[in-house]
């Protein structure tokens, strides 16, 4: 049967090489609108190094990468386009890190609230105009342009951390969070962006049976609420079978199967790549 | 020794050095980039105050003015070039700058070369100074809680996780560099009209490190330590002035001492804001607190 809905991500023979060492080699994958596409394989396997890729991070060697409509990156013989990291995150692409990035002295609410930004535009010489005194918001335009954006970024952050279920530890230094709660964050941090696509690398490292279970309602959650399309990558494979429409595997940073969790789960290559050959069990 | 000519002479110096760790504090404070090339842009507001002023009589407002924006576009196209290096290859990039700048003085026969320019008109006055330092107080303070201000903080936090929510972390480090330099730049009009003379020696290296020690002494990431600093740091050497030839390893020893004792600076990230809400609190702080809210509760029910 044939697929209509739109592919949000497109990669196309996408190589990226560290001198000799090839870490991805001719990936090509489609996500499409709504997805959550899962891309497992061992440790070393390439998978970062794909996020690193598709935000740009790192260049292709090799490939296009394409995102709805925009060429996010291509390294064609003679026509070579890479965005900035920044330019892919405007453009609706939001990850978080495998090893937790957040703001770590910065409060949880500063965390999001600077997240939001991409939805105020207001100049630099209007921050220097002081937000509480009438004047700003009578007299010059801009001035009122500031204290809207401003009032509406504090709305939106709220929302998120209420939504998120963060709210209460808000005034809290996000590097005293629990563990569990840092993901959280990191999560939110990234809906802040109010992405198309979410990018998430082992948001249940570190996680027990419980959190893992409750993230995998999160996620479908807001999947559904911000209509996004997710990519992730996962170790948990009780996390993955669950919630993934399609998995990816990669081995040696090479393609070695795709399919819905029931066909990758009967695949003899995929549990030789993560459990070795029957061969070598019997010797 | 304690009339108010001499009072206000020191009180115009604290101005003069707060003005240029304000600047710094945007930089190293919150943008996370050191730079030992501060006497650089102080040298060049003064010169170019100082010749407007006097040569072209241009009335001192603008002259400053036009200083600040000759520091700012000379920021912008040193920055341009060494933005992109990291850390500590820009501080080494910013120090080569400070140098430069003080030989070209050194050899510009318009700027009086080594014999410097004297019989600059000394329009400084102590209240000058205190507006000017009030009104960039006030600037930054509004900057720093600004969505301008809080992304060059989110680029001190975390460089890569500050692009991927959207960043352009070069521009942003532009703009900081830029408007930290327009800072200095004012603080060295200010300079140049207090003292009435200029010349390249006093923007010397160490006048660059001295900005710096003030900084870090005050704290980083705070602009009331940042004010703290560069007021006790002025006064030091003059209340340890009896001490003569001994009073510069005393400044040494209790800068030292300091740093041991509270290795974040004096206020290190807090603001005195924060401080007030703490004593209000009764030592519950409210921002940045350590507890979490259900342990909170059972130290509420304690107290």
């Amino acid at each position: 049967m044939m697929d209509l809905r739109k592919v949000v991500l497109r990669l196309d023979n996408v190589t990226k090489t560290f001198g000799g060492l090839t870490a991805v080699s001719h990936v090509s994958f489609e996500v499409k609108e709504g997805e959550i596409f899962g891309i497992i394989g061992p440790n070393g396997a390439g998978k970062t190094t794909l996020f690193n890729l598709i935000t740009a991070v790192y260049k292709p060697t090799e490939g296009k990468i394409i995102f709805m409509k925009t060429v996010l990156a291509r390294a064609a013989k003679r026509d070579n386009l890479f965005l900035q990291p920044y330019q892919v995150a405007q453009a609706g692409v939001a990850r978080t890190f495998q090893n937790i990035r957040l703001f770590k002295k910065l409060t949880v609410y500063d965390n999001v609230l600077t997240a939001c930004h991409r939805s105020a535009d207001y100049g630099l010489a209007a921050s220097f105009l002081p937000r509480h005194i009438p004047f700003t918001k009578m007299v010059l335009p801009w001035g009122r342009k500031l204290v809207r954006q401003e009032t509406q970024l504090a709305a939106k952050t709220e929302e998120l951390l209420k939504m998120m279920g963060l709210w209460e530890y808000r005034d809290m230094t996000a590097a005293n969070l629990p563990y569990g709660l840092q993901r959280k964050l990191e999560i939110a941090r990234a809906l802040a962006l109010e992405p198309k696509l979410l990018l998430l690398d082992e948001p249940a490292a570190g996680m027990n049976p419980e959190e893992t279970h409750a993230l995998l309602g999160l996620i479908r959650e807001i999947r559904d609420r911000f209509h996004l399309t997710v990519v992730i990558i996962e170790h948990h494979m009780d996390l993955v079978m669950n919630l993934c429409d399609r998995i990816y595997v990669l081995n040696f940073g090479q393609f070695l199967a795709e399919g819905v969790p029931y066909e990758i789960q009967n695949n003899k290559d995929v549990v030789e790549a993560y459990l070795g050959k029957e061969d070598d069990a019997v010797c | 020794m304690f009339n108010w000519f001499y009072i206000e002479g020191i009180l115009i110096l604290v101005g003069v050095n707060l003005m240029v760790v304000l600047g710094l504090s945007l930089l190293t404070g919150f943008t996370g980039l050191f730079s030992f090339g501060h006497a650089g842009f102080m040298a060049i507001g003064a010169y170019v105050s100082a010749v407007c002023t006097l040569y072209y009589h241009i009335p001192f407002v603008p002259a400053m003015v036009l200083g600040a924006a000759a520091s700012m576009v000379m920021a912008l196209i040193i920055g341009y070039f060494t933005l992109g290096l990291k850390g500590d290859y820009f501080c080494i990039a910013t120090l080569g700058f400070g140098e430069s700048v003080r030989l070209i003085f050194d050899n510009l026969d318009f700027f009086g070369g080594a014999r410097g320019i004297s019989s600059i008109p000394m329009i400084t006055t102590f209240e000058l100074t205190l507006v000017i330092c009030i009104l960039a107080v006030a600037a930054l303070t509004l900057l720093m809680h600004s969505r301008h201000g809080r992304n060059m903080i989110a680029i001190r936090e975390e460089e890569l996780a500050s692009q991927a929510i959207g960043i352009h972390v070069f521009r942003y480090k532009m703009i900081s560099f830029a408007i930290s330099a327009a800072y200095a730049a004012v603080g060295g009009a200010l300079y140049a009209h207090y003292l009435g003379y200029l010349q390249p020696l006093m923007f010397q290296l160490t006048k660059s490190t001295e900005m710096t020690i003030m900084v870090i002494f005050g704290g980083l990431g705070s602009i009331g330590g940042s004010v703290i600093g560069a007021v006790l740091l002025t006064f030091l050497p003059e209340l340890l002035r009896s001490f003569a030839n001994w009073r510069l390893v005393f400044y040494g020893a209790a800068v030292v001492l300091i740093m041991i004792s509270r290795p974040q600076g004096l206020m290190g990230g807090m603001e005195l804001t924060d401080l007030w809400r703490k004593f209000r609190a009764g030592g519950r702080k409210r921002r940045g607190t350590d507890v979490l809210p259900d342990e909170k509760k059972e130290g509420g029910d304690a107290a």
